[in-house]
């Protein structure tokens, strides 16, 4: 059963100012309806005026995704009411949009290359945000919090060409990575990416699933609406015609709407306070900085690293930057530390890799370099270095650390010494050693860690332990 | 020098839904000057109503961009002018305050919307105001109480602050006494505002000149033909005639499509007001929404209840038009003879210098007496070209019917008020004496 997605993203550019009007975007740490105006409150008689700025960051996504830009584009209202909706019409783009057809490339679940079809993108403004004091259903009434009306929108539309949920996780991916690059999002802002997802099993009706809004959600949503529907098809039920579900982010599950609700004529006609937009020209103009693949293919070839670090290392624009500023020590290791430990270590600790002095990161990776801590060390290192930056405090230096705990590799001490007394006390290893169990030596060297706590190289002492046991009488 | 000015006026017109005793004015060409302002434009710290009890009790924080520039300028601003509810009217009696009456004759509409501005003026209680005209609702109002005003170009006013009943086509505009008068207004209202998009930066500043030396005058057939009142046009036609002894010219002319102007006035109004309207739910304006209820239940409820009659069927009608499978039998036909409308005035207009004709086709309807509102609608046939062109146009009293005023109407080129102001003041300098 082949399943077919296609997506709606909307994700809010990050101008200084609102879409319509000179007010602040920067709202997330003030107080409710601290960002307003009478344009952005929709007051009777203010009148919107566009963002430059706005229109020039859509034009730069519609040149990153090859897009058409056409020679007018045009506002359009789209009516409706909600208490969230100040002027109860949202000033959006309707059969004239800013750009069309475009692609963006990314990688199927066989790890090929494939181009997602983009229909179109185009401007719109943010409504308001509706808090339910007590929460949900409970709640006896609804405050209203304009600061985020007007924020500029794009709005950017995908052919049904994604094949699966992680494939679509992967497109977001890409597309946030690619607007990050350009400089015009900012993915790390709460609420600043919201998904509708169009999802179908082939040959049968299809679904719109609103209302997520994480990374981790689309695929999260997107999984349990193929079960649903693969279970519906399996059961021999029909699957509603063209429903709208609503994404439960908390249970993990997609519930179907009250229909009423959804049913709307938005009666779009052309926004006559703005007049029509005729931008083509200004397109060439724009200056592309470089995007995720052409900094992939730069990694591999400028620093010689493989192609999967390359990939997660500019999967994120703030990662790859942090990588450029560390490479110096070396390539390869900087590639492997970064890909392979930071992050996850990072991930864990839920932080950004923004809390994380690039030159601290070095200082680790030097110290590695020069043999003065081992891998096991370094780890250890990594992880109170990080404590210590989650920890809002100054991020301690790495050679602080390992002077504060000891953990410099090993010199002057008598390894042989310990070695002899592992041997001596784990002769049941021994045997296993002699008797072909390659495990046991690994047991062995672990023993020998576990007394010199980490300070020694475990692939030295392995042939040390192996050398002392041949010449050790069985 | 500024000041406070006290206004305590007689209203016995009921022209005002709000005054301000004290008035306090400042420095500038408008200096003390006491002057009024239509109920739909908003003034900073003066309850703002458009005519309905929708918007009872809403005070703007902020004034729109011509009550700056009128503050700027010194002016007093004493009150605010009653109007058909958001506009929508020929009268003033759809409001939502009690009719207007007319100064000239009580027992008469002053016409609309502007008639609480035009009976400000015409009663003597101010020098000039500001009124609003969206399809005739400056001139039509001027021109039953016997006053002057004036339609600008579109784009030439700011509209920034002018609660929108159809954006496309409405403009704020000078009303007085005299075409001097207006003149003087229109100076100061008319400097550039980048707040709204569809404004140009084309100020008005010119001294009316009765020279009128080879003007040439366009006579559209279809401003004296069918349904206007034959004594009407012959006033007007008179006055017309009085522009020839000045050394105009006349060139008999047609605008075929106004055949279909009125129609597609009807629908572009309707659906921009549908729009424009709905924000209007009780939650921050107006009589507050029943919070028990369901939220689109209290919307309706609070909607139902406080917009009036007419604006009920013109949002109903406009939300009609624009409903999916109707958009272009209806608003996108309507943009078709919208567009053949401005090319017929613009092939006229590269013609003659300015098209005339009466302003309305009758003088003053008795109150009550438009009860109809289809016949009401037709009442606009005349003044709603210049809107649906986007061209200036004036009225400027020409004489008399029955004792009740009639208005000869100007149309000039996009952003040649001077032209037209001129041959209104020709007329009311030489012409009429």
């Amino acid at each position: 059963m082949t399943v077919i997605i296609g997506l709606e993203i909307h994700v809010q550019l990050n101008t200084a100012t609102k879409l319509f009007c000179s007010c602040s975007t920067d709202y997330r740490d003030d107080p409710p309806n601290t960002h307003c105006c009478p344009v952005c409150l929709g007051l009777p008689g203010a009148l919107p005026r566009l963002n430059r700025k706005a229109v020039e960051y859509g034009l730069k996504v519609a040149k990153a995704l090859n897009m058409e830009v056409p020679e007018e584009s045009e506002f359009a209202r789209k009516n409706y009411f909600y208490p969230d909706l100040p002027k109860a019409f949202q000033i959006t783009q309707y059969d004239k949009p800013l750009s069309i057809r475009g692609v963006l490339e990314i990688e199927d679940d066989e790890g090929h290359e494939k181009l997602v079809r983009i229909t179109r993108a185009h401007l719109e403004e943010d409504p308001g945000r509706l808090v339910h004091k007590g929460g949900g259903d409970r709640a006896r009434y609804s405050l209203v919090d304009y600061n985020r009306s007007g924020i500029p929108l794009l709005e950017i539309v995908t052919e049904p060409d994604l094949r699966s949920p992680q494939e679509a996780r992967r497109f977001l991916g890409r597309l946030r990575a690619t607007l990050e690059y350009l400089g015009v999002f900012d993915g790390d802002k709460e609420g600043s990416l919201r998904v509708d997802a169009n999802i179908s099993i082939k040959g049968y009706e299809r679904v719109e699933v609103k209302n997520i809004s994480s990374y981790k959600g689309v695929e999260k949503a997107l999984t349990f609406e193929v079960t649903r529907q693969r279970n519906l098809i399996r059961r021999g039920q029909p699957v509603t015609v063209r429903e709208t579900r609503h994404f439960q982010e908390g249970r993990g599950v997609t519930t179907a709407s009250r229909s009423k609700e959804e049913e709307h004529d938005y009666r779009y006609f052309p926004e006559p306070d703005l007049r029509p937009l005729s931008v083509a020209g200004w397109v060439e103009e724009i200056e592309l900085p470089e995007l995720p693949v052409a900094r992939k293919n730069r990694f591999v070839e400028q620093y010689g690293i493989s192609l999967n670090h390359a990939r997660t290392l500019t999967g994120d624009l703030k990662i790859a930057e942090f990588f450029e500023k560390i490479a110096s020590v070396d390539p390869v290791l900087a590639a492997t530390w970064t890909a392979d430990t930071l992050l996850g270590e990072l991930n864990y600790r839920s932080m950004s890799i923004a809390a994380v002095p690039p030159g601290h990161f070095a200082g680790l990776l030097k110290l590695l370099k020069e043999d003065t801590i081992t891998d096991k060390a370094a780890v250890q290192v990594l992880r109170t270095m990080l404590d210590s930056c989650a920890a809002g405090n100054e991020c301690e230096q790495p050679a602080a650390i390992v002077e504060r705990e000891g953990l410099a590799r090993a010199t002057g001490v008598d390894f042989a010494a310990i070695v002899r007394t592992v041997i001596a006390g784990n002769p049941q290893a021994v045997e296993d050693y002699r008797a072909g169990k390659k495990g046991a030596l690994n047991f062995l060297v672990g023993q020998v860690m576990r007394e010199t706590r980490g300070r020694a190289d475990p692939r030295e002492l392995g042939e040390l332990v192996a050398a002392c046991i041949e010449t050790t009488e069985g | 020098m500024a000041g406070t000015l006290s206004f305590a006026p007689d209203d016995r017109c009921n022209a005002f839904i709000t005054t301000c005793d004290a008035a306090p004015y400042g420095d500038g060409k408008l200096s003390g000057v006491a002057v009024a302002v239509k109920d739909n434009i908003s003034t900073c710290g003066i309850q703002t109503t458009c005519g309905s009890r929708i918007l009872a009790g809403y005070v703007p924080p902020y004034d729109a961009h011509v009550v700056s520039l009128l503050r700027g300028e010194g002016a007093a601003i004493v009150g605010k002018t009653n109007m058909d509810e958001f506009g929508m009217g020929t009268t003033t009696e759809t409001s939502g305050y009690g009719p207007t009456l007319n100064p000239v004759d009580q027992t008469r509409v002053p016409g609309g919307s502007s008639g609480g501005s035009a009976a400000a003026v015409a009663a003597g209680l101010v020098p000039m105001a500001l009124g609003t005209d969206t399809g005739g609702s400056i001139r039509c109002p001027a021109a039953f109480c016997g006053i002057v005003g004036l339609k600008p170009t579109y784009g030439r006013v700011s509209r920034y602050g002018l609660v929108a009943y159809a954006n496309s086509l409405e403009q704020i505009g000078p009303m007085a006494r005299s075409v001097g008068e207006v003149s003087r207004l229109m100076e100061v209202i008319s400097s550039y505002d980048s707040r709204d998009s569809t404004s140009f930066d084309r100020p008005y500043t010119h001294q009316p000149s009765a020279d009128i030396e080879s003007l040439r005058i366009g006579l559209p057939q279809e401003y004296f033909g069918e349904g206007v009142d034959p004594r009407v046009a012959e006033t007007v036609r008179s006055a017309i005639g009085r522009l020839e002894d000045l050394g105009a010219e006349t060139v008999p002319c047609a605008i075929p499509s106004m055949a279909y102007a009125l129609a597609a006035y009807y629908v572009i109004c309707t659906s921009e007001a549908s729009s424009n309207l709905a924000r209007f739910d009780g939650v921050r304006y107006g009589p507050p929404a029943p919070t028990q209820k369901q939220w689109h239940e209290a919307f309706q409820e609070v909607r139902g209840e406080h917009f009036g009659k007419e604006v009920r069927r013109r949002i109903m009608l406009g939300t009609f038009a624009l409903s999916a499978g109707y958009y272009g039998k209806y608003y996108g036909k309507a943009q078709v003879a919208r567009r053949n409308v401005r090319q017929d005035f613009e092939r006229v207009l590269g013609e003659v210098d300015v098209i005339a004709g009466p302003t309305m086709p009758t003088v003053a309807f008795r109150l009550g007496e438009k009860s109809d509102p289809l016949s009401m609608y037709l009442s606009d046939i005349l003044t709603v070209p210049a809107n649906l062109a986007g061209v200036p146009a004036i009225s400027v009293p020409c004489g008399t019917v029955d004792g009740l005023p009639v208005g000869l109407q100007l149309i000039g080129r996009h952003f040649a008020e001077e032209q037209i102001i001129d041959a209104a003041y020709a007329y009311e300098q030489e012409g009429s004496a």
